[in-house]
């Protein structure tokens, strides 16, 4: 299975990808990933790669191979379809990180439009109301878990939510975990909810 | 056992500890950083772990310890070994009693580096063994072995992962920890004390290694040469995983083909894997090479491999082609993926009649380098047949630079000087660190930027061309201490007029928040004497030194206009610390009754936490650090209100 993680710089992609490796070897499977660290953290564009099963050599997804590309924010996953594959899933927060150029600059960029897009192109479509998530739970900072806990609840990753539960409780530090297994569950809902767009 | 997830770079340092190294020294920078990390953390007790100051000092530490025999390593990137040269290539005859390993992490792309030199032609400048690790998992392997060839040739050995190596995580399973090399003791002798003498003999003996070592290398498990046929594959690093997916996709390929036609579907070719890449596995490449007709190569950065190939056929008369980068078969920058590997080898491997499906399936493979790679016939002539499934027409996607955070100390700093100089002729240096960023629009502070420590000498050059222009230097804080100090020295000693500014935000930002010897902490945890900036500055004779906090903008302003009325050396030291590791401050909203839509937050600032709402400036809670810097733009005083 090959799953993309795609969003901007500061959004704790680098971990959410590391909760799904971790819940891939619970069940001893074999894991690789390739992750972006460096300048482009800084507000960047940031894809994670994550690679699950065997006969798996190279850490980067090969284009339209990716079983699900999971996209932090609108313009980053139409970005990122290029790896999706025919039959693929594509799960998305709404919320739009507007990059400083786009403000300074007349045109601007609406998530809409993006959302639109992967609407109209992609056949399995989900979209996770983040802004409602996060202020459940009561910080921003939990959009990777309760994309996490969406991805857990469309299936497409083969994981259950308790599966990705433990994951969470070997890769966070004890403190966080209350806060971030509310957002998991609450993402899972949210999906489950209906805001399944195919 | 049970597997583990690690990251290339822990995967490097856990085989180094468990191969019993002693001394563990470098510096920081993406994507080597983690490595040094790893063994702080994972450390059991006995390993002596430092960030030096910089490369070259990280070298020289990680030698004197392995002269008295210990197994050391030292970490750093392709461009901190251009620093650590120096000491790199006399070491290199000298030679090391206890293994040591110099890590280089190379960055194809590049993806955060200034080039995309490759360290395997470092080693054999430097005439020194390198090894080239394929995956975290053979690096976990590999760097018990470089220690052993280091130990047994007496030399010190590079070891070279790239980024996808380095970043790359895989679940591996952990072996128990080798003996741990024994306690160090120097023992005397002329041998250590580098003369011309000394250097001649040293020359000779390592000529003389050479081909022991290229024997030596033949036999080497992790060099391989695998199947048969008239045509052949080389490849190494990292490109050796793309090439392995490729064949296997083209395998499927054919496959499917083979049950619609009833032909074999099997491919004849010989597979090269290269891990020593310095020096060159002779032997075995002979063995590759006997009986071809044609090699393509698959390789990052620089054509290694395809030359020592093409060397070889030389040497010994070879009839053989051998297709790589030179030849225009494979992209010349940039970093590979398994659709270069794949285009390549399908066009190379190609028979009559056979893979038309092959070439249809790739076609509609877009892959990311396809601009550069658009020259080679082989991917234009399946460029011409793409099928475009039709889909509705994407949007434009924003363009999304990396900018500084919002908040940043630094975004402050260089709009006071920005201020401070308007309508004046500045040209301002910048140098390597998050403050690389002040380039972006709309601050566009950085005019230039060539390598660690170089802003505060180029400036003085551009004031040499144009002494009326006031002429800035910026410079964190460890970039200071790393390669600063000898500029300003030379500007000082040679009366040049510059204004220097410091952007001290008590850490290295960039790599990840390393301590530096301005912290007042070591990576071991110890308390340090913390190096004061300023009185380092005042005892290199700097005429006028002020320290100010940059999120005071009038304060910052005044400091500036200040300091580039100084003839001679000046400078001002912004300190505030970086907001990763700094408290938020209570955090800022628009006034939308008062926001008059004027757009000067967002077209001085640039503050990635402002945004544009129909026609109202608009600030993301969740991005917002409070630093104030807006209210004290914005000149309706729109900003502001109660701390959230
Ligand atoms: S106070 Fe203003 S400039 Fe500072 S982080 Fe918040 S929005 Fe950005
Ligand atoms: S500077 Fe003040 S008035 Fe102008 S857009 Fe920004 S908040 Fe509104």
């Amino acid at each position: 299975m090959n799953i993309i993680l795609a969003g901007v710089g500061g959004q704790g992609i680098v971990l959410a990808s590391k909760v799904i490796a971790q819940s891939a070897m619970q069940k001893g499977l074999k894991v690789r990933t390739a992750e972006t660290i460096g300048m482009a953290q800084r507000g960047g564009c940031v894809v994670s790669h994550v690679r699950i099963g065997e006969n798996i050599h190279a850490p980067l997804v090969a284009l339209k191979t990716a079983d699900l590309v999971l996209g932090f924010e609108p313009a980053e996953a139409v970005r990122a379809l290029p790896f999706l594959k025919p039959q693929g899933t594509v799960i998305v927060s709404q919320k739009a990180i507007k990059p400083v150029t786009a403000s300074l600059s007349a045109e601007g960029y609406e998530g809409k439009t993006m959302l639109d897009y992967l609407q109209n192109s992609v056949s399995r479509f989900y979209i996770v109301d983040s802004d409602a998530v996060c202020s459940v739970c009561g910080s921003p900072k939990v959009l990777n878990t309760a994309l996490l806990g969406a991805a857990a609840g469309s299936g497409v990753l083969g994981f259950t939510l308790t599966d990705m539960e433990t994951a969470l409780e070997s890769v966070l530090p004890a403190k966080l975990l209350d806060m971030n297994i509310q957002a998991l569950r609450a993402g899972a809902q949210n999906i489950e909810e209906g805001n399944i767009c195919v | 056992m049970e597997q583990v997830l690690l990251m290339g770079n822990e995967a490097i340092a856990m085989g180094a500890i468990r191969a019993g190294v002693a001394v563990v020294t470098g510096y920081p920078g993406t994507p080597s950083t983690e490595i040094l990390e790893t063994v702080a953390r994972k450390n059991p007790g006995n390993i002596y772990v430092e960030w030096s100051v910089n490369e070259k000092s990280a070298l020289e530490v990680a030698a004197g310890a392995a002269y008295a025999g210990l197994r050391t390593m030292v970490t750093m990137k392709q461009v901190g070994l251009n620093v650590a040269s120096d000491p790199l290539m006399s070491l290199a005859y000298i030679g090391v009693e206890g293994g040591m390993v110099i890590v280089v992490a190379d960055d194809p792309g590049p993806i955060s580096s200034q080039t995309e030199q490759d360290t395997r032609h470092f080693a054999s400048f430097a005439k020194l063994p390198v090894f080239d690790p394929s995956s975290p998992e053979e690096a976990y392997q590999m760097i018990g072995d470089a220690f052993a060839y280091s130990e047994e040739y007496k030399t010190p050995v590079l070891f070279r992962p790239t980024t996808r190596v380095c970043h790359g995580s895989a679940s591996i399973v952990l072996e128990p920890a080798q003996a741990a090399s024994s306690a160090g003791a120097f023992v005397k002798n002329p041998k250590w004390t580098i003369f011309p003498r000394l250097s001649y003999e040293k020359h000779l003996q390592i000529e003389a290694r050479r081909p022991i070592l290229e024997a030596d290398f033949s036999s080497y498990p992790c060099n391989i040469l695998t199947g048969s046929g008239k045509k052949g594959i080389a490849t190494g690093g990292i490109s050796y995983a793309y090439t392995c997916e490729a064949i296997q996709a083209l395998k499927e390929c054919r496959q499917r083909e083979n049950d619609v036609q009833k032909n074999s579907s099997d491919i004849d070719y010989k597979l090269f894997k290269v891990s020593t890449p310095h020096p060159f596995p002779v032997r075995l490449a002979l063995e590759f090479l006997s009986g071809l007709d044609e090699v393509l190569v698959i390789e990052e950065l620089d054509p290694v491999i395809e030359k020592e190939l093409i060397f070889l056929c030389g040497q010994y008369h070879l009839p053989v082609k051998v297709f790589g980068k030179l030849s225009g078969h494979t992209p010349q920058a940039g970093e590979n993926s398994i659709e270069i590997a794949r285009k390549a080898i399908t066009k190379f491997l190609k028979k009559p009649n056979q893979d038309e499906d092959c070439r249809l399936n790739l076609s509609t493979l877009n892959a990311k380098h396809e601009d550069i790679n658009n020259k080679e016939e082989c991917i234009a002539e399946e460029d011409q047949q793409t099928v475009e499934v039709i889909q509705p027409e994407q949007p434009a996607l924003p363009v999304r630079p990396s900018v500084l955070c919002a908040g940043c100390p630094h975004r402050a700093s260089f709009y006071a000087v920005k201020k401070a100089m308007k309508g004046k002729k500045a040209v301002f240096s910048g140098d390597i660190g998050c403050y690389t960023l002040g380039n972006a629009s709309p601050l566009e502070m950085v005019d230039t930027c060539l390598c660690m420590g170089a802003g505060i000498t180029i400036a003085q050059g551009l004031h040499r061309a144009e002494p009326d222009t006031v002429n800035f230097a910026f410079i964190g804080d460890s970039t200071f201490f790393h390669t600063g100090i000898a500029g300003v020295i030379n500007a000082v000693y040679n009366e040049t007029d510059i204004v220097l500014i410091i952007l001290d935000n008590s850490t290295t930002a960039m790599t990840g928040h390393q301590p530096h010897p301005g912290t007042g902490k070591t990576m071991m945890g110890n308390i340090a004497e913390k190096i004061s900036i300023p009185a380092v500055l005042q005892a290199l004779g700097v005429k006028q030194i002020t320290t100010c906090n940059p999120l005071n903008l009038k304060q910052a302003v005044a400091a500036i206009q200040d300091a580039a009325a100084v003839r001679g050396v000046s400078a001002v030291i912004f300190e505030y610390p970086c907001i990763a590791i700094a408290k938020p401050g209570p955090q800022f909203t628009v006034d939308p009754g008062k926001c008059s839509g004027c757009k000067r937050c967002i077209k001085e600032l640039g503050c990635p936490a402002i945004t544009w709402k129909v026609d109202k400036a608009e600030i993301d809670s969740a991005l917002c650090y409070g630093c104030s810097l807006c209210t004290q733009v914005c000149s309706f005083a729109a900003i502001g209100g109660e701390p959230v």
